[in-house]
């Protein structure tokens, strides 16, 4: 398997015609882990819904490619089968779909790309199989496969479905939005170790985005990036978040005046809408 | 739902196809286009009825011509009652061939999985039975109880002083212009009775299809549950037959005495063209139960509320409607609770879904007399609509004439979400799919009260109206 490079270079995105992203570089080889850090607002999740093609994210500069794929040209769907994967900050619920209905479509896609829209799906017996063994790996009970997708389950399950989702999917490139955040300090290290498994199985390059160390002691990063005001403004090592659970980002406030003021608008546009 | 009825139930289905039954001759006739006394004492004659049947077309006709069309729910004007056939036996009709069918039909039987046979006699080209009931079949050790289940011309000839005694006694022919025309020129439909204290604890099934050209279908059903007794009766019609400007008006009248239960389910789905105007109704006595379960989809208009009539103590009724609206359909359906009795309890859940500038309404009424003390009543009426072309409303009418009631009423309607959509295609799913699994997610609740086979049939029909839909 050769390793793709997942490259993102001065991208530039606006929601409602607000300017979030204002010229990203980020790259990012398969088999690597980086952590993205940064205050609440900074774009973090922008980033994450850009990348995956979001509607309502548009794109108005800039590039993303996933090995020598565009992906800024394709529908998300496409962007799932090309290889990557989104584990949600805020996964949406959905009454009435089983998990396991949905998962099952969401796997034959991603495993079969090219089938075509209503050819069987993948083998009930096989995928059970491998459900199955997933859920309890992460020590899910078997009745989630059951229920409504994200219908009803804690913060701390939904996360657990996400990283599930990202165990059956096996995608080149998975991005973690907070999937640290509502998980009890068991549940971080059950959930890390899924998201290591897969890693380690399939190669796949994972960006970690998170406020806290703790998961990052168990999904150990090689690259750590710090996005304030719309720009990845720091670059280091692991010890760039020794300094950030130190500090706090009075530093990078002090250190980047102009991403400081840029910063300081979007809040206050922000609570101006609430 | 156990497999095991699932079995039952397909097993059932297997009867049906092979088991048409050949009933008396006269199989050629069809009934000039048009309606007058001379089309309804013909329809009569044909089928050797007694006096009293004859007076009622008679006045039924008589009532149709009086009553002017209802000003409200769909459009009617289209509607050309003298461009219809009142009456179609089975073997008459023009002779079309496969080749004729077009491919879009022929395509959607493939993607139903219809066998081969009944594809042809779905389209009309092959050995097809049509305003007669095509399909009865009952266990002996049912019969052995007592319990009837035949179609109603049949039973009217072998079971003369129980029609009788029922017979437009729930639903009269004044009831409205629709319930009088059926009165006038039924033909079809199926009667069951359900002696004291019996359970059928199988789903009874019957299968209605229209397929001749500017055919009217006019079936009338009657079903009686004794005291104690069980039923649950399944009508389908599934296939998506096309024909000119078409008429479907059925009446359905149904009977459950002291602590009986009955639950009717019907899934349809007419052609684009057809007009499907439906009187159901159900007289519940006192602890008993009356469940409708109505799925609607197709059809040019559909105006259908299924009632229920709670007159003793202590009744129940429980109304589960679901209608799809796609392109050029209106489908104003609902459902009518009337709260007689004290303690009576009621439920309407209903769940619509519009795409392609399609309408559906919702079209409720609840009722609670004075004296109908202690009773409750639950309505929810929720509308997805799947594209800004599309309509969906609410018409709730509600006549309390008691204090001591509970009343609860919630409606909602929502755009298919974007955030919703997002997330499944984010794992690869196309917007087609996506939106058909929401789409199913959302009538989720109410598929799976149906048994088996109809709720993989009604997923299946979903998707069919999905496809491409979205966007
Ligand atoms: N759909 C939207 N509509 C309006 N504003 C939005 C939308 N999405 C994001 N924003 C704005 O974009 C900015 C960045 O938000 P984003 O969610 O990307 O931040 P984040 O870094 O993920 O924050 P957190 O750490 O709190 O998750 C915020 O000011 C936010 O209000
Ligand atoms: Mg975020």
């Amino acid at each position: 398997m050769s390793t793709k490079t997942l490259r993102i270079e001065n991208l530039h995105v606006s929601v409602e015609g607000k300017p979030i992203l204002r010229g990203v570089n980020l790259t990012i080889n398969q088999g690597e882990t980086h952590a993205l850090m940064g205050p609440n607002g900074s774009g973090k999740s922008t980033l994450s819904y850009a990348l995956m093609g979001h509607p309502n994210y548009e794109i108005t500069d800039g590039t993303a490619y996933l090995g020598d794929v565009n992906l800024l040209e394709l529908e998300a769907d496409e962007r799932a089968k090309a290889g990557l994967f989104l584990a949600f900050q805020y996964p949406t619920s959905i009454p009435g779909v089983t998990m396991a209905n949905f998962l099952r479509h969401a796997v034959t896609n991603v495993r079969m790309p090219d089938r075509k829209e209503g050819e069987d799906l993948i083998s009930m017996r096989d995928f059970r199989k491998e459900l199955k063994q997933k859920m309890d790996e992460l020590g899910m009970d078997g009745d989630f496969a059951r229920r409504y997708l994200n219908e009803g389950f804690s913060g701390g399950e939904k996360k657990r479905a996400e990283v599930l989702q990202l165990a059956m999917l096996q995608p080149a490139f998975a991005i973690l939005d907070e999937t640290d955040s509502g998980l009890d300090i068991d549940a971080v290290r059950v959930v890390s170790e899924g998201v290591n498994r897969v890693a380690k199985a399939q190669g796949t390059g994972v960006l970690v985005i998170t406020h806290y160390q703790r998961i990052l002691n168990y999904i150990q990063p090689q690259f750590v990036h710090i996005l304030y005001g719309g720009r990845i403004v720091e670059n280091g090592g692991p010890e760039l978040v020794t300094t950030l659970e130190r500090e706090g980002y009075d530093w990078i406030r002090a250190k980047y005046p102009q991403e400081a003021r840029v910063e300081d608008e979007l809040e206050a546009s922000a609570s101006a809408v609430v | 739902m156990s497999t095991d009825l699932g079995a039952q139930v397909a097993g059932i289905k297997e009867d049906y196809k092979y088991g048409f039954r050949e009933s008396d001759a006269n199989y050629n006739y069809k009934s000039g286009k048009g309606l007058n006394r001379h089309t309804v004492e013909e329809i009569s004659e044909m089928k050797n009825e007694p006096q009293w049947m004859r007076e009622f077309r008679l006045k039924g006709l008589e009532t149709f011509q009086q009553k002017p069309l209802p000003q409200w729910g769909g459009n009617l004007n289209d509607l050309d009652f003298q461009d219809i056939h009142y009456f179609v036996r089975a073997t008459d009709r023009q002779g079309k061939s496969w080749d004729d069918v077009p491919a879009e039909i022929k395509r959607t039987f493939d993607k139903l999985g219809i066998p081969e046979a009944e594809k042809k006699f779905l389209a009309g080209v092959g050995a097809q039975y049509e305003s007669e009931v095509v399909y009865h079949s009952l266990r002996e050790d049912l019969a052995a109880k007592g319990v009837i289940f035949t179609d109603m011309d049949s039973a009217l000839r072998d079971y003369p002083d129980l029609v009788k005694e029922y017979f437009g006694t729930v639903i009269p022919i004044n009831d409205n212009k629709f319930a009088a025309l059926n009165s006038a020129v039924w033909s079809g439909g199926s009667f069951v009775y359900i002696p004291a204290g019996v359970k059928v604890d199988i789903p009874l099934q019957a299968y209605f299809r229209i397929n001749a050209e500017n055919m009217g279908q006019f079936e009338r059903t009657l079903i009686i549950v004794e005291e104690g007794a069980q039923v649950h009766y399944v009508e389908g019609c599934t296939a998506p037959i096309y024909t000119s400007e078409s008429l479907h008006s059925a009446v359905v009248e149904i009977i459950v005495k002291k602590g009986g239960r009955c639950r009717y389910t019907t899934i349809q789905n007419w052609a684009n063209n057809i007009y499907n105007l439906v009187t159901k109704r159900a007289v519940a006595h006192e602890d008993a139960l009356m469940e409708w379960v109505d799925g609607n989809l197709g059809s040019r208009l559909t105006m259908k509320y299924p009632a229920v009539y709670m007159v003793g103590k202590g009744a129940r009724a429980e109304i589960l409607s679901i209608a799809f609206a796609g392109k050029g359909q209106h489908q104003d359906a609902g459902g009518k609770v009337v709260h007689a009795a004290p303690y009576t309890t009621s439920r309407i859940i209903s769940k619509s879904i519009s795409k392609h500038g399609g309408r559906s309404s919702y079209r409720g009424l609840l009722k609670v007399a004075d004296g109908a003390y202690g009773s409750k009543s639950n309505v929810v009426c929720d509308a997805l609509i799947l594209d800004p072309q599309s309509r969906s409303d609410t018409y709730p009418y509600i006549e309390i004439d008691e204090d001591d009631v509970k009343i609860g009423h919630e409606a909602s309607v929502s755009k298919i979400g974007e955030e919703q959509l997002f997330y499944l295609r984010s794992r690869g799913l196309s917007e087609a799919e996506a939106a058909t699994l929401i789409v199913n997610g959302f009538i989720e609740p109410l598929v799976k009260e149906l048994p088996m086979e109809y709720a993989v049939e009604m997923n299946k029909l979903i998707e069919l109206q999905m496809e491409g839909s979205v966007g």
